[in-house]
């Protein structure tokens, strides 16, 4: 226990106590809220958060309901089976470990189409006469990085969500069956309340999951997208303004709290979540 | 009056069985019914394959043609011939390999311990190990790069000065919140106290209980974490954007910049290595159990 502890205090603990405590003091040492009241007052810090939490939000939808019905359609199957072993290993390659191979297999597929190649899909359109980026797509958008994104938030919803519905019994349908309920009742006063509070964890994991990512983004743009990561990036290099080291910690604190609520949400719901499904 | 009685103890006890059986991992119930394929099924499995793979097909047709615009492998051979390239992901793969280990050789017996001897404290490592999901990699970078700032001389020689160094520590603490509950979730499934008893009265040492009694019997526990690791270390580039070191993911970002093709056929490459590693592992985890994947959370 005693390695662990002291392994956790060095290499968690220490670049943790950096952030809190450089957030909250000056270059001098004194505490303040200075560099609190300048990343909520200005907008050049507003912004990227508002986006951060618009991206977030509208990936991790995206990606729970797409998620949850390639779960549904993958747990039907053979338990075992191979199509259960590829989706699992694929999700678990997408979720975990694609940043930055994701955005340049995104590249390689959407990109500007160029005289040196440019994306095949994005080629292959024009040839049929479907100019991709005549009509304002950009992959180097906030639209392209949130595109990308789903392409990790739906197989962490499939990784999240299948336990839950290996968890929903056939005996319930049967049960419900046999009362006379017809499919669409059955899904409307039996699946869908047991599962939802799974589902709405699922739903805020995925949202954190989002609002913390950065690799994506950084690989298909750069430091330029305006994203509460990459102000924090910014920040750090003096892109922008130079000695912004504080701000940047500021950020950083700023995201915990964020990413704090929405795990204290999830905590709450997985409570309600245990009741049915184990 | 005392038939109810025994009835209604019997009626309990027959519920906690119940019960404890419900609690086992659980053999899949194999009463779903199967027939034909339904048509939502193969609808969205059709739309999931073309999502998913279209990427992978257009990624391999893209890193096929050259730069002189005809097909051909010239930016996987430059692979091999790019020096930075070819440094870079050795010191990632020395990175996950080392991580790995570490990961490992730390959390298995803090996991063995703590259920073992000190069952109070689970709900603190829950809690502890949950904590690198709750700072986001940036965060943690930043904070680093503060460090990196202030430390003392001693500190940037020991710690700060090589990539290996520098980040495996790091990278063990981001690959906590899975490595903790795929070892925890294998050592629950055996029945440790008996195995460590056996063998301590058989005069083991700890170690040697560890290494030789209780590591194989959660073997597949173990690859997992140390997979999963690996695909963490092979993949991770926030933390080491920030702090100037070049690791693969980094490497791939530069490269890119200038000869997209040769990122996007090395990415292409490792995306299916990792594939490989999670499938294989789903195998290992198969021949023991029904549950494949391992989470987060």
């Amino acid at each position: 226990m005693l390695p662990f502890t002291v392994y956790i205090l060095i290499f968690l603990g220490l670049p943790l106590y950096e952030v809190v405590h450089g957030a909250f003091t000056t270059d001098a040492g004194q505490f303040t809220w200075h560099n609190f009241s300048t990343i909520f007052s200005e907008s050049q810090y507003w912004n990227p958060l508002k986006n951060s939490l618009i991206l977030s939000a509208w990936t991790a939808s995206v990606g729970a309901f797409f998620g949850t019905w390639l779960a549904a359609a993958v747990v039907a199957g053979k338990p075992g089976g191979m199509l259960r072993r590829v989706v699992s290993s694929g999700s678990g390659v997408l979720a975990y470990f694609a940043g930055v191979p994701l955005a340049f297999a995104f590249i390689a597929t959407l990109g500007r189409s160029s005289t040196a190649g440019g994306g095949v899909l994005t080629g292959l359109l024009k040839h049929i006469g479907v100019d991709l980026y005549a009509h304002g797509f950009n992959i180097a958008s906030m639209f392209g990085v949130g595109l990308a994104y789903v392409y990790f938030q739906i197989p962490l919803m499939v990784i999240l969500i299948t336990p839950a519905l290996e968890g929903l019994r056939p005996q319930w349908h049967e049960a419900a069956q046999s009362l006379g309920a017809s499919r669409v009742r059955y899904l409307r006063h039996v699946a869908v309340p047991v599962m939802a509070p799974a589902f709405i964890g699922s739903l805020l994991i995925l949202f954190g999951n989002a609002f913390s990512a950065y690799a994506t983004a950084l690989a298909l743009v750069g430091a330029a997208i305006p994203l509460v990561p990459a102000s924090i990036n910014d920040a750090i290099n003096g892109n922008v303004l130079v000695n912004q080291d504080r701000i940047a910690l500021a950020l950083g604190v700023e995201m915990i709290l964020v990413v704090m609520i929405i795990m204290v949400g999830y905590w709450l719901v997985q409570r309600r979540a245990r009741r049915w499904l184990q | 009056m005392s038939a109810v009685g025994g009835g209604g103890l019997g009626g309990v006890g027959a519920g906690a069985f119940l019960a404890e059986l419900e609690e086992q991992p659980a053999p899949q119930q194999t009463t779903r019914r199967r027939g034909r394929p339904r048509i939502w099924r193969v609808v969205i499995l059709t739309a999931a394959v073309i999502f998913f793979l279209g990427p992978l097909v257009a990624s391999a047709k893209y890193s096929l043609i050259q730069q002189n615009g005809k097909y051909g492998f010239s930016n996987y051979s430059q692979i091999l011939s790019n020096g930075d390239l070819r440094r870079s992901l050795f010191t990632s793969l020395e990175i996950a390999g080392l991580t790995a280990f570490i990961v490992v050789s730390l959390m298995l017996p803090t996991v063995v311990l703590v259920r073992l001897r000190m069952p109070k404290l689970t709900l603190l490592l829950e809690g502890v190990t949950i904590l690198p999901i709750v700072v986001p990699p940036i965060v943690i970078a930043s904070g680093l790069a503060q460090l990196q700032g202030s430390a003392p001389s001693w500190m940037i020689s020991l710690w700060f000065n090589h990539p290996l160094t520098a980040l495996t520590p790091i990278y063990v603490v981001l690959a906590m919140p899975f490595s903790y509950r795929a070892i925890d979730t294998g050592v629950r499934a055996i029945d440790l106290r008996t195995l460590v008893d056996a063998s301590r009265s058989l005069g083991a040492s700890w170690f040697s209980t560890m290494i030789r009694v209780i590591l194989p019997n959660v073997e597949t526990a173990v690859l997992g974490a140390a997979f999963l690791t690996i695909a963490l270390c092979l993949g991770e580039v926030v933390i080491a954007t920030i702090m100037l070191y070049i690791t693969l993911p980094v490497e791939l970002i530069q490269v890119g910049a200038s000869n997209p093709g040769v990122s996007v056929g090395l990415s292409l490459i490792s995306i299916l290595f990792v594939f490989l590693l999670l499938f294989l592992l789903s195998f290992l985890a198969g021949r023991r159990r029904g549950s494949t994947s391992v989470r987060v959370i």
